[in-house]
């Protein structure tokens, strides 16, 4: 027996406006700091910059008061901060190279920043009920699998530092894998709200484990085969774990049976193993990972290792903005940033970061348990699991963990396609911890809600 | 600029990080939404800690003889403000009384959700009419009893009714 009472939420939007100012005036001494560390003064134009970022701040704020008012307060600020001071390193790299403005990463990673906040904001603005996204489940499915694929096709493919994971128009380059991930969650979640009571209901018990029936395993290996072709074809370690992660994941919380695990973890085992006795660039990823300072690896890649020295020179206090050398990593503001922050924030600061993201997760996770439909549950873990997932492959790379692969780091890494798919990401988790937080009473449940959605065809077998 | 304060804007950067996390840690503490599901059964004396506005006199539930009794004697004809269930799975469970009407029953919307299996979904309310207090049976199947009568129609009740629906019994308090 037990009871069951309800907290009213607040919406805390004044909490939030707080939490983002200190998000941004944090960024802004970071600014200051790199500058007084490297030129010896204080940056030039310092105000328009403070004012800019405040305005995109600030206005994302006043779009969530006023579109989404019960969403989460913390998901903004954190994002905010994680995003200024990835810009803070990019520009501090810039600085180091000598790049002028126009051609400095941290010039066109402040306007992709700028983009991705306008467009997340567009995201909440135009989405004002995530269940909507439910019907586009299998536009959602082809349109990630096109997206996928479409760095395979030759002309807008591009081969980029041995994987070919990016497309090219023009002058502007793109990694479709990026948005695929939200695309695919988006799928997942709705494939899985339909099938989830044959994939956790039928099968047979062995050894304590329930095992799904053969032809309820088909979904499992489709996703399984996509993500082994990425690893193949593309040669992209990172987003082939990431993509089947995802999957297993939302798996295991739509059917709560620890079997899909276990059968997804050995599917993955077999697949990289296979991977690594036939291809000669996994085996070359593992080679860095198990001995980065053999001589034979120093000879072809010595990132790994000088990864390893800046945070060792880093230290607990780290160096200080402006003070490291973190330029010397190649990568060191993409795939690379979090051993420049480790060099220069030291272990102290690396550590604020990482539980900047285990913040930013666990709101995920926990929006994840307060909405009310199966959909947004599903898809606010998928979401949020795949920032964790991402995190844990890039840091894990980094810190010799796992084998390096080449994913951005959420939010910080140099690279707008990253910024523009994880804004839209947190728009979208704001969205749904919006309609979790708000009372009853309040949500709107107009022709849109899934409950009174006419009744759906399946496809019978 | 000197090196003592790159040093401290340095090492404030890394406090003020800090400080943001655990500015947010702070926010999500009093952040509590959606609901919270209580097992009755093994948590009754932390309940009664808990919530002390739930039940006005907490520390006579030590006693519940020998106070609530004179409490009982004192002030025959007062208003009840909370029940407490005495018998019956939910021994120790106290409730509020609202004036907009209690309704005690299986039925999970009810204020107080019995777990016995002789009381009906919607059993009995409490509610008050003209500043006084009644009880009514709603229809049970097993009835309402107010001391040793069987509820037939809204019945006056005071601190001190003792009600027995089911194996559950219900006293009412100041």
């Amino acid at each position: 027996m037990s009871t069951v009472s309800s907290h009213p939420p607040r919406t805390r939007r004044n909490v939030e406006l707080v939490l983002l100012l200190l998000a941004v005036g944090i960024v802004v001494l970071a600014y200051v700091n790199v500058s007084l560390a490297v030129n010896n003064e204080v940056p030039a134009g310092l105000t328009t910059q403070v004012v800019g970022l405040l305005v995109l701040a600030v206005g994302f704020h006043l779009v969530l008061r006023f579109k989404a008012s019960y969403a989460d307060p913390v998901m903004l600020p954190i994002a905010t901060l994680l995003n200024g001071l990835g810009l803070v390193m990019i520009h501090r790299l810039d600085l180091a190279a000598g790049r002028s403005i126009g051609e400095a990463q941290g010039t066109r990673q402040l306007m992709w920043s700028a983009l991705s906040v306008v467009i997340a904001a567009g995201v909440l603005w135009f989405l004002r009920d995530h269940r909507v996204l439910r019907r586009y489940t299998f536009t959602a499915g082809a349109v990630a699998f096109v997206l996928l694929l479409l760095p395979l096709l030759p002309g807008i493919g591009r081969t980029v530092y041995g994987s070919r994971i990016w497309i090219g128009l023009g002058p502007f380059t793109f990694q479709p894998g990026e948005v695929a991930k939200i695309v695919l969650a988006v799928f997942f979640a709705g494939y899985l709200v339909q099938t989830r009571d044959a994939l956790s209901l039928a099968g047979r018990k062995v050894l304590g484990f329930t095992f799904p029936r053969a032809r309820d395993l088909g979904p499992i290996l489709v996703a399984w085969i996509l993500s082994l072709g990425i690893l193949v074809f593309e040669t992209d370690l990172g987003s082939s774990l990431l993509l089947f992660g995802l999957f297993v994941v939302m798996l295991y919380v739509a059917t709560e049976r620890i079997s899909w695990i276990a059968i997804g973890l050995a599917l993955f085992s077999v697949g990289a193993y296979v991977a690594y006795l036939l291809f000669g660039h996994v085996q070359q990823r593992v080679q860095f990972w198990l001995d980065p300072f053999s001589p034979d690896t120093l000879a072809v890649s010595d990132q790994l290792a000088k990864g390893l020295m800046g945070m060792a020179a880093g230290g607990l206090l780290g160096t200080g903005l402006g003070r490291g050398r973190p330029y010397l990593t190649p990568f060191a503001e993409s795939d690379y940033i979090i051993p420049s922050f480790g060099e220069e924030l030291g272990l102290v600061g690396l550590f604020a970061i990482l539980m900047l993201y285990v913040l930013l997760v666990e709101r995920g996770l926990r929006t994840a348990l307060g909405v009310r439909d199966g959909f947004g549950k599903l898809l606010a873990a998928g979401l949020a699991f795949s920032v964790a997932l991402q995190c844990f492959v890039v840091v894990g790379g980094v810190t010799r963990v796992i084998p390096l692969t080449g994913l951005t780091m959420p939010f910080l890494s140099a690279g707008g396609s990253s910024l523009l798919a994880n804004w839209s990401l947190v728009a979208l988790l704001l969205r749904i911890s919006d309609q979790a937080r708000r009372p009853v009473a309040e949500v709107r449940s107009g022709p849109n809600a899934t409950n009174d959605a006419p009744t759906e065809v399946v496809a019978v077998r | 600029m000197s090196e003592l304060t790159l040093t401290i804007i340095r090492l404030g950067l890394l406090a003020l990080l800090w400080i943001f996390v655990f500015s947010v840690v702070g926010v999500l503490r009093g952040d509590i939404y959606g609901t919270r599901v209580v097992t009755r059964s093994s948590r009754q004396s932390r309940r009664a800690a808990e919530r002390p506005q739930a039940a006005p006199a907490p520390a006579a539930r030590n006693d519940r003889g020998g106070r609530s009794d004179r409490g009982r004697r004192s002030g025959g004809g007062n208003a009840p403000r909370s029940l407490l269930v005495t018998q019956g799975s939910l021994t120790g469970t106290a409730l509020p009384l609202r004036e907009s009407g209690t309704v005690i029953g299986r039925n999970p919307e009810s204020a107080l959700v019995l777990d016995d299996d002789f009381a009906s979904g919607r059993h009995a309310r409490i509610f008050v009419r003209d500043g006084a207090w009644y009880v009514e049976d709603l229809g049970s199947t097993n009835g309402t009893w107010l001391g040793n009568d069987r509820l037939t129609e809204p019945t006056p009740v005071q601190a001190g009714s003792t009600l027995r629906i089911g194996k559950t019994v219900i006293e009412l308090r100041r």
